[in-house]
């Protein structure tokens, strides 16, 4: 389970994350909602450590990660695996390289189980035959999903995915939203995703939560954020420009 | 009078800023390093490094020979001008071996190969940055600081008194090829007059100074590559840092050494 209770974090002039409470239990897919520049990505990146709250608190499965030391979060990481953005493949090392970096790192396991599982996690996002390509090669999607085969080799407890769709045609994002749909009951992963792609977060979310102007501001399963009476909900659901959300 | 004021003021301020920028850059640059020393516990796989090595090394061989030979065949135009009727052109192949080894070679041979890689290093770092790689190495429970920094900073270290070996010879080839082709000197004047002058202390010194040059390429071109911000101007910009902040280092470095080298270490001439 992750707990995050009171997290802040000041960036420049602004509170980005102003006091966030949130909980996502094991095995549950929670998707975080909200408008471009809201601070989804600052929270996601506190989750996994890459960054540091000013106050607050994280817990996974009862272990404060705030205040560990960078090797100690070193230790936490491996139980997690993150799909960034951009994918944010290592240009420098092929396909199968960028999957099996932390294999390579972390484990003992021999080169033949490392190449089986390479192979492996790459079938499991739709992907043959490509070890040997580089990144600059690939379409966006199939970059993301390199990345979520990258994020998966470990074997993660929790995945993250930052705007998983953002960036795709529709199709594709709607193959990157089944992917996490099935990663999920296939490894039994909890999953935070975040995005502002409302169809992408209705297909992959058990339940949803909206930040804005750095706090949690609704929550709810898929049915109850649709049919929502909160003004703010019923904004970014409808996609108009008036309204209580001021567009930053 | 008043209408001075302001602009003393906005002078002081500026001066002031700039000072605290320098400060917090060098308390930046402990950090990092100590960062490294904490990663050193646990070396980066030997394949990491050698790809560095080849890619700073052999990479920049072709600049390196082509600067030296140049360098050579210039030292020898110039000294036997200065030389003209006050010193016998037989010392000339001493004089082009000493400045060679203990200043040149190693001085351009940094600037230059700190012109090539600190500017490849903080490129290829910074666009990591921008694009969320080391982030992601990071998220993965990989340590960027042993994986990224410490395999091109050892090869640094290592390479540049290896280049310096390299742009020693083909500097004094240079010279060589000038004296026998436009100063009518003969080959074994050239290299007698190399033998009556070669000390070994001045090129152990040329290669200690090498040394640290290598250290600060690197050092440099990691730090501003790591602390990129933004999309490619500031690769660009990290990338301009990285090239003057070396030169700089290596510049200000070598004054620093030459004066512990040979007023300190190596104090007898011969």
């Amino acid at each position: 389970m992750i707990s995050i209770k009171g997290l802040r974090k000041r960036l420049g002039t602004r509170n980005v994350l102003d006091g966030v409470d949130l909980e996502i239990r094991t095995g549950e897919s929670v998707v975080v909602l909200g408008p471009s520049g809201t601070g989804k990505s600052v929270l996601l990146k506190h989750i996994i450590g890459l960054m540091r709250p000013d106050a607050g608190s994280i817990e996974i499965d009862g272990e404060e990660l705030v205040g560990l030391r960078e090797s100690e979060m070193n230790v936490i990481r491996r139980r997690f695996g993150m799909l960034f953005q951009g994918a944010a493949l290592f240009d420098s090392m092929n396909v199968g390289e960028n999957v099996a970096l932390a294999l390579r790192e972390h484990t003992d396991m021999a080169e033949s189980d490392i190449q089986k599982r390479v192979t492996e996690r790459l079938e499991w996002v739709g992907l043959k035959n490509i070890e040997a390509m580089r990144p600059s090669s690939l379409s966006g999607g199939m970059r993301k999903r390199v990345g979520l085969a990258r994020a998966i080799a470990m074997d993660p407890q929790f995945i993250l995915y930052d705007e998983p769709t953002t960036g795709l045609d529709p199709i594709m994002a709607d193959v990157i939203d089944q992917l996490i749909r099935s990663l999920q009951k296939r490894m039994n992963v909890t999953s935070v995703v975040v995005t502002h792609d409302l169809r992408s977060a209705f297909k992959v979310g058990d339940r949803l939560a909206m930040l804005l102007d750095g706090h949690i501001v609704a929550e709810g399963t898929p049915d109850e954020m649709q049919t929502s009476k909160d003004p703010v909900v019923r904004q970014f659901m409808e996609g108009t420009s008036e309204g209580p959300i001021q567009p930053i | 009078m008043s209408a001075g004021a302001p602009s003393i003021g906005g002078g002081v301020r500026y001066v002031g800023a700039r000072v605290i920028d320098g400060v917090s850059e060098v308390g930046r640059v402990s950090l990092m390093m100590w960062d490294i020393i904490k990663s050193l516990g646990r070396l980066p796989s030997g394949r990491l490094i050698f790809e560095q090595m080849d890619r700073i090394g052999v990479g920049s061989l072709g600049l390196v020979v082509v600067i030296s030979l140049f360098t050579g065949a210039v030292a020898a135009v110039q000294a036997a001008y200065q030389f003209s009727t006050v010193v016998p052109l037989r010392f000339l192949g001493s004089v082009i071996l000493r400045s060679v080894i203990i200043e040149l070679g190693p001085v351009l041979t940094a600037l230059v190969v700190g012109g090539r890689v600190g500017a490849a290093i903080a490129a290829e770092l910074g666009s990591m940055k921008v694009t969320e790689q080391i982030d992601a190495m990071r998220a993965m429970g990989v340590n960027p600081v042993r994986y990224l920094i410490i395999p091109r900073l050892i090869a640094a270290t290592i390479m540049l008194p290896v280049m310096t070996v390299f742009s020693d010879a083909i500097a004094i080839f240079g010279g060589f090829i000038v004296a026998i082709l436009t100063l009518g000197m003969t080959p074994p004047a050239y290299v007698n007059s190399l033998k009556d002058f070669f000390y070994m202390k001045d090129l152990v010194s040329g290669l200690i100074k090498a040394v640290f040059f290598g250290g600060f390429i690197g050092t440099m071109g990691c730090f501003y590559g790591f602390r990129t911000e933004g999309g490619a101007e500031g690769v660009g910009n990290a990338t301009t840092r990285a090239v003057v902040a070396s030169c700089v280092l290596v510049l200000i470095s070598d004054y620093l050494l030459a004066n512990v080298l040979f007023r300190i270490i190596f104090t007898d001439p011969h």
